[in-house]
């Protein structure tokens, strides 16, 4: 989708917090000097072609209870990686699936991450994946700390 | 966890998923539960001071938007930890950043309107922190769950 630099500023506000507001579009319209009605027919339409994944509430993680964050690194044959990548995402644990470029110190090119209660959850997910695709080079990498996290704004000037 | 009242639960299920996008959105959520537009709107800031809504607004796919993003690793002596992390998450574009177990403990995701701005990026961190940095820009995406129930993995 071709995007125009009102887009962009649109793009940019709701990429951010909205306002505390009964009418929270018409603040951002009248903040970029455009109807209610053309900031909505053009936030519909990022909806329709897919630029906006939703528009909605984003919540904390750990208020949910889920607390290891497990990224799974796999180190497959090149001539195996569309397969067992198509594999992996299509199971319900996994909710990021990425093929990367290896690096000579980092020999890993498929990346998975799985989230659990506890670490032992992730391993088990692990073990049982890894025999699932019969891949025996893989490693899970824990997280053990939250350094950041904030959703990407977009378009900043 | 913090226990909930029932319209707060119920408005949650609801916008975790699909914030209307009308002049008036907390009268349509309303309507959906029966409710009053004050009380969905009280129900709201009420989420959002107790920190349970963590932000209220649109979740993009940056690549149709044009930007780029990667991911990097960095092996940082834990001595000088802190020190290199305010240096990371200075960046705008470092979007997520956590500390990991083994050599490279420090994993950030970045983006950027352009391949050349990362690349910049990287480099300026690389010489800002003299640490051992890798860059795994991704070759393909087989998937992004974006799981409600979870809240903002799809970010």
């Amino acid at each position: 989708m071709k995007l125009d630099p009102l887009d962009h500023e649109i793009i940019n506000a709701l990429s951010g917090d909205i306002s505390d507001s009964l009418r929270p579009y018409h603040d951002i319209a009248s903040r970029l000097n455009i109807s209610e009605d053309e900031l909505l027919r053009r936030v519909r339409n990022y909806e329709k072609t897919g630029v906006l994944r939703r528009m909605g509430a984003m919540i904390a993680h750990r208020v949910a209870g889920v607390d290891a964050n497990g990224m799974i690194v796999w180190d497959i044959p090149e001539e195996h990686i569309e397969d067992v990548g198509r594999k992996l995402a299509s199971t319900q644990e996994v909710t990021h699936c990425y093929a990367r470029r290896r690096h000579p110190d980092w020999p890993y090119n498929l990346y998975t991450m799985v989230h659990g209660r506890t670490r032992k959850t992730c391993e088990r997910i692990a073990a049982r994946l890894a025999q699932e695709v019969g891949i025996g080079n893989y490693k899970v990498v824990f997280s053990t700390r939250e350094f950041k996290k904030t959703s990407p704004r977009y378009f900043v000037k | 966890m913090t226990k909930l009242r029932k319209i707060e639960t119920q408005v949650l299920e609801i916008i975790q998923q699909d914030f209307p996008l009308t002049p008036r959105p907390y009268e349509e959520l309303a309507r959906r539960l029966g409710s009053s537009e004050d009380e969905v709107f009280k129900a709201v800031q009420s989420l959002r001071k107790k920190g349970i809504i963590r932000r209220l607004g649109g979740s993009f796919d940056s690549r149709k938007i044009g930007y780029k993003s990667t991911l990097v690793a960095l092996s940082v002596p834990k001595t000088r930890l802190q020190e290199v992390v305010t240096i990371v998450n200075s960046y705008p574009g470092v979007t997520h950043n956590y500390e990991r177990e083994g050599k490279y403990n420090v994993w950030f995701t970045l983006i950027a309107e352009s391949e050349q701005a990362i690349e910049e990026t990287i480099a300026e961190i690389r010489n800002k922190t003299g640490a051992e940095i890798i860059n795994l820009p991704a070759t393909h995406l087989f998937k992004i769950k974006v799981d409600f129930d979870l809240g903002n993995n799809d970010e």
